[in-house]
Formats: C-alpha cells, sequence, structure tokens
C-alpha cells in the first residue's frame, strides 16, 4: 500500500492563496487560503480518493494539477517533470497525458458542438488522427463509453445526465491521457445512473490502466473506487491512508464525524453520530494551531490543539493523521 | 420498534383505525409541453399518520416534488391537478378549499421546507421578520409578540446570536444557517404536519447530520408528523418508520421502513439498493440499474418499469399492474406478486 518508488504524479507541499477584493467598490482585499502544505502521490493504475465537504479546497487542489491555476509555493511533478516549470509548448503537449472530467459535463461540452465534434477536437489539436481515421476513433471512444456510435450528431443538451457524462468521460479519453482527474464525476447524477458511471470508470482503469485523482464529497463512493483515500478540511490533508483501514478506524476526529455522519441505508444500523458544532471556518481566516479545533469534539482536546498546527504523522502502515490526540 | 406493526406511539387518537392525518387518493397532477402532457404524477395515493414519519423515495422526475407541491396546492402553470384528485388533511378536502383557506392551512398546521434555502428566503426582508411575518399571518399576536416568537424559533433551530441575526439578511448566513431560517418559518406555527422536500441535499453531510437531529429533536417536542421526501436511501433508513417508493409518476412500493430494507419487493426498488454504494461495504462493482428514467410525456406502455427490468415478461409490457399485496402492511406494483409468475416467466 505504500506508494511506488517514482509515482506518476508526486504534489509536493503545494500551496494555493487567491487575493480577492471584497467590500464596496473591491476596496478591501483578503487572501483565501485555498491550498496549504498538501504532499500526496499516485502511482500508475492508482485511484486516490479525495474526500471533503464544500470549500475545504479539493477543486483548487484538482486544478492546481493541472496546472489550471497558478501556485504559492510547493511542487507538482508529472511524470517527473515539474508543471510549473514548463514552458508554454512543453506545458500543452503534457496536458494530454493529464485530464479532467467534471461534476458538470456541460462545462467540458461546447452546448453548440456535436458530441463527435468535441471528442474529435482533442484528436485534432494534439495531432492524433484526422479524416476518416478520426472519425472511426470517434465511434471507437463512444462505443468505449457505452454510447452507441451514432452519439456523435447529438447535441449535449439532448442527452441525459447520464449519457452526457459518459461523452465527457470519452471526451477526455481521446487524447489518450495517463492520469484522469475527476472532481464530482457522479455528484449530479440519480443513484441508478451513477452505479452505471462509476462501473465504466473502473472497467476503463483495468482496461487502459489509467491513474485517478478521484474527488467527491460522497464517501461511499469514494470507498467503492479508491483503494487509498486522502481527507481533506480546510485546505490540508488531516488523513491519508489505506481506504479499508481509514473507514474502519479512522483516526483523526474529523474524519470520525465525517464517516458517523453518512447516513448508511440499513434501518437496522445504529451508530453512534458525533454532530459537529456550527460551519467549517472561512479559508480566509483559518484557526491557529489545528485547522479543526474549533469543531473538534475529542475529550483532549487542549491548548496544544490551539496553538500547534499538528503534522501528519503515521498512526498504521501506510496511514497518516494530523491530530496532536488519539 | 420491536412491534413493526403498532401504530405510532405518538398518535394521541384512540385505536383502532384514526383518520389518517393526511390522505391523497388518485393524485394526478399533468403539465403541457412542446412534447405533449406531462404526467407527472399519475394516480398517487398515500396516507400520513398523526405523528408519524413516512418517507417518499425516487429518483429526478419520479414526480415525489410535484406531489408535495400538489398537496399545499402550489402547482404552478402549466401544471394542473386533474378533476378526481383527492387531498385530505385533518379532514378537510384541500383541492376544493377556497384560496383564502387553503392560505390558512399553509405555513400553519401544514408546511413545506424545500431543498434551497437560496431562492426560498426574501433576499429584500431580514430573516426574522420573515419569521415573525408568518406568526403574524395565521395568529392574533402584536407585532412585538410575533417578534419574541420569532427570536424564539431562531433560538430552537440553533442558532446562535438570534436576537442579533433576527435583523440579518440571507446572504449573509451560511447554507446551513439558511436551512435553520427555513426551519424555523416552517415550524413558527408549529405545524402538524411538515412536508420536508430534500431538506438537506444541498448541505455538507456534517451540517446535513446537525439539522436533522434538530429536526428530530424539534418533532418529538412538537409531536408533528413529517412526511420526507428524498433521493437518500440513507436518511429513508435512519429517519423513517414507512415509505413509499416513486418511478415515472406512482407509487410502485410501500411497507414499514425495516421490512423494505429487509427484503424489497419490488425488482426497481431492489435495483435502487444494490446500486447504493455503502460506506461500510467493500470495493466491488456495483449492480447498476440498465437503461433510464424515461420522460413524463412517454411513460412506457404496461408496466413503467418494465424497460429496465431484469425479471419482466410479455404480461409486463402489455398491462399495467396494480398494488398488490406484498406481506403484512405492503404493497407493491408488479405482476411477479399476482399469479405464478415464475411459471409463466419461462417461454
Amino acid at each position: 500500500m505504500t506508494p511506488p518508488v517514482t509515482p506518476l504524479l508526486d504534489v509536493t507541499d503545494l500551496t494555493v492563496h487567491f487575493t480577492r477584493r471584497t467590500g464596496f467598490f473591491g476596496s478591501h482585499r483578503e487572501t483565501v487560503q485555498a491550498v496549504s502544505g498538501v504532499s500526496l502521490a499516485i502511482g500508475r493504475r492508482e485511484t486516490l480518493g479525495l474526500v471533503g465537504e464544500s470549500g475545504c479546497g479539493k477543486t483548487t487542489l484538482a486544478r492546481a494539477v493541472l496546472r489550471l491555476v497558478e501556485k504559492t509555493s510547493g511542487t507538482v511533478r508529472f511524470d517527473g517533470q515539474d508543471l510549473f516549470a514548463l514552458a508554454p509548448e512543453e506545458l500543452r503537449r503534457m496536458r494530454r497525458r493529464l485530464q479532467i472530467v467534471f461534476q458538470d459535463p456541460y462545462a467540458s461540452l461546447n452546448p453548440r458542438m456535436t458530441i463527435g465534434r468535441a471528442i474529435r477536437e482533442g484528436l485534432t489539436i494534439h495531432r492524433l488522427a484526422e479524416g476518416a481515421a478520426a472519425d472511426r476513433r470517434v465511434r471507437e471512444l463512444l462505443e468505449e463509453v457505452g454510447l452507441s456510435a451514432d452519439a456523435a450528431d447529438v447535441y449535449p443538451h439532448e442527452f441525459s445526465g447520464g449519457q452526457r457524462q459518459r461523452a465527457g468521460i470519452a471526451r477526455a479519453l481521446a487524447v489518450e491521457p495517463e492520469l484522469l482527474v475527476c472532481d464530482e464525476p457522479v455528484s449530479a447524477l440519480d443513484v441508478s445512473v451513477q452505479a452505471q458511471v462509476l462501473n465504466l470508470l473502473m472497467d476503463l482503469q483495468a482496461r487502459r490502466g489509467l491513474s485517478y485523482l478521484f474527488i467527491s464529497h460522497d464517501l461511499a463512493v469514494v470507498r467503492h473506487v479508491a483503494p487509498r483515500v486522502a481527507v481533506m478540511y480546510l485546505g490540508r490533508i488531516v488523513e491519508e491512508g489505506p481506504a479499508e483501514e481509514l473507514y474502519a478506524r479512522p483516526r483523526h476526529p474529523y474524519t470520525q464525524a465525517l464517516l458517523s455522519a453518512v447516513p448508511v441505508p440499513d434501518p437496522l444500523t445504529k451508530r453512534p453520530r458525533i454532530v459537529l458544532p456550527g460551519d467549517p471556518p472561512s479559508p480566509v481566516n483559518p484557526p491557529p494551531g489545528c485547522p479543526f479545533h474549533p469543531r473538534c469534539q475529542h475529550p483532549g482536546k487542549d491548548q496544544t490543539c490551539v496553538s500547534v498546527r499538528p503534522e501528519l504523522v503515521e498512526r498504521a502502515p501506510g496511514l497518516r493523521a494530523a491530530c496532536h490526540k488519539g | 420498534m420491536s412491534e413493526p406493526l403498532a401504530p405510532p406511539a405518538a398518535a394521541p387518537a384512540p385505536a383502532p383505525s384514526p383518520a389518517p392525518l393526511l390522505e391523497l387518493a388518485d393524485l394526478r397532477v399533468t403539465f403541457a409541453t412542446e412534447e405533449g402532457v406531462a404526467r407527472a404524477v399519475d394516480g398517487v395515493a398515500l396516507v400520513v399518520q398523526a405523528g408519524e414519519t413516512v418517507g417518499l423515495v425516487g429518483e429526478s422526475g419520479c414526480g415525489k416534488s410535484v406531489t408535495a407541491l400538489a398537496v399545499l396546492r402550489l402547482v404552478e402553470h402549466p401544471g394542473l391537478i386533474a378533476h378526481g384528485s383527492r387531498v385530505r388533511f385533518e379532514g378537510r378536502d384541500l383541492l376544493a378549499l377556497a384560496e383564502r383557506d387553503i392560505r390558512a392551512v399553509r405555513g400553519n398546521h401544514l408546511a413545506l421546507i424545500v431543498q434551497e434555502p437560496a431562492s426560498a428566503l426574501n433576499p429584500v426582508l431580514t430573516v426574522g421578520s420573515q419569521i415573525a411575518e408568518v406568526i403574524r399571518a395565521h395568529q392574533q399576536v402584536t407585532r412585538g409578540e410575533a417578534r419574541r416568537r420569532a427570536v424564539e424559533m431562531l433560538k430552537a433551530v440553533g442558532i446562535p446570536d438570534a436576537e442579533q441575526r433576527y435583523g440579518h439578511y440571507a446572504h449573509q448566513l451560511s447554507g446551513g444557517m439558511r436551512q435553520r431560517v427555513l426551519i424555523a418559518i416552517a415550524l413558527a406555527c408549529r405545524p402538524h404536519l411538515l412536508i420536508a422536500d430534500e431538506p438537506t441535499t444541498a448541505l455538507d453531510v456534517t451540517i446535513q447530520a446537525e439539522i436533522l437531529e434538530l429536526l428530530d429533536g424539534l418533532q418529538r417536542q412538537m409531536g408533528m408528523a413529517v412526511l420526507l421526501i428524498t433521493h437518500n436511501l440513507g436518511l429513508v433508513a435512519e429517519r423513517t418508520k414507512r415509505v413509499y417508493v416513486m418511478y415515472a409518476g406512482q407509487i410502485v412500493e410501500s411497507a414499514p421502513t425495516e421490512a423494505l430494507f429487509a427484503a424489497p419487493a419490488h425488482p426497481y426498488t431492489q435495483g435502487l439498493m444494490a446500486a447504493v454504494p455503502r460506506p461500510d461495504a467493500p470495493r466491488e462493482r456495483l449492480a447498476a440499474i440498465p437503461g433510464q428514467v424515461p420522460p413524463a410525456t412517454a411513460w412506457p406502455a404496461g408496466c413503467r418499469f418494465h424497460p429496465r427490468c431484469p425479471l419482466a415478461w410479455e404480461k409486463c409490457r402489455a398491462e399495467l399492474p396494480p398494488l398488490l399485496p406484498a406481506g403484512a402492511g405492503r404493497e407493491a406494483r408488479c405482476w411477479l406478486l399476482a399469479d405464478g409468475p415464475h411459471v409463466e416467466a419461462a417461454p
């Protein structure tokens, strides 16, 4: 379960802070600490699940991994190369190898473009296929994601949510990526269709040897696709490890609360629930010490938690948690 | 919990069968669209007894939200509640009431919480005044008394600094706080029935847990009944005693919650349960239901689930099954429950 020696994606101490203007006519500036000191690694054919609630920074992290936002500090290495050190042309070529699937496939599908054209675009830009070969490739991709070949002539709005998400996946796969960043890929889908898309993602991984960074707020969904899971809170990873261990014996009080809050579809399962008081603090003014301390229900919480930020420490084979207690 | 068929303990009415608090019969709602008439709700019958929590579960487009709106007569143009539909609440036929009389019921004894806390609050009124307004609309109290009760409600839903929050606007509150305000508005007149339509779907899971614990506590204090409308089977399992499953505008199964989860009778319910990923289950392929929900303008002939049903046979394609008995207090809309299906199923 330890990450391989040379991971495909290697993020080290990544920090992304934004400055934004607020107040009357933007007279006030504030810094949003979206991602702070995040390190993670994903090997080939591996899936890392990333869970966290709204505003925890998971989407910013995803965008930074693709260099769609600029970093403040730290590095993102893909296959050994520092993405933030690449010249524009090199970055463009590198992007072929990393693709993203969004929650809302509309974000990646132009509403005025047929599905076929949208998929073909990637083939053309990266000069992978032309003419009849490109047409054939589009049909193959559509079939690979479980759509019929005539879906090429359809516009995105004519599709159901599940079909659109399949088309978004086909578009991402067209350029033969090695890493797929999936940002809430099934969150907008109904349960029966969600299962279809999750199964498709797992089949594609087995067939193509893909690596996934799979981001979701839904712990149950992540459990099904990711053998390794990282939990994010207020811009930081607070726990990371093998899914089985992390779900069975969460070490961080936030992970414990998060897991206890998920309703289990079994009326006979009665679990004690840890109810967290209040809302997560704002990433504009994260609390000092442990970012979780204002809501933490750990009985041993003390002054150290309030003033000293805990580092990720190994607590079980391959499992690290950032908590002073327990 | 050990007596599955006992009437809800909170109901003060004497046995054997109290008149239900809410009773829907043959509820039909249609929408005229460019593609034709959408039969969004197509003959729904359901019952909620005083004090009990009932689930109404289904996926998008099954008609569960339109059902809620129809109960409160809030279906908007081009939607129409069809003739012959019946909605009885506390013994009154809500569909026969004059507009001013239905207003007296809405927000008073019968309240609704919807999914989107952002759009359900008035952006230019303070949240406190919106609670006070509801109280004044239904009860003869002074402004000062309404204000005092509104602050009480804000406290009851766990909003800190309630006095100060009274004067805040919706945009100044987080999603979780806004949903609390909506609950405060809904419960301000101590309703006998709360219809909660995806009350926590827009919220994070830790906030969801907090809001549901709060609702639970208030429900116990007030003895109100709740009709919980959701797509989330986990919430149904955790929060309800009885459940109705909806598909394609119709109820396809109803059962005590424990019995439903122990052995779902309808193939759609079975498929839905198998498709739900569970936080406590090992990593494996999920059993997906093939295909997708058909559009409401073109429900399939026969059983509406037959194009997606692994067990469908000739009869399912030809005839719509009625709700058939499926055990104690249970019904399911499936021909498998009728007449030796396994024999007929063989070609």
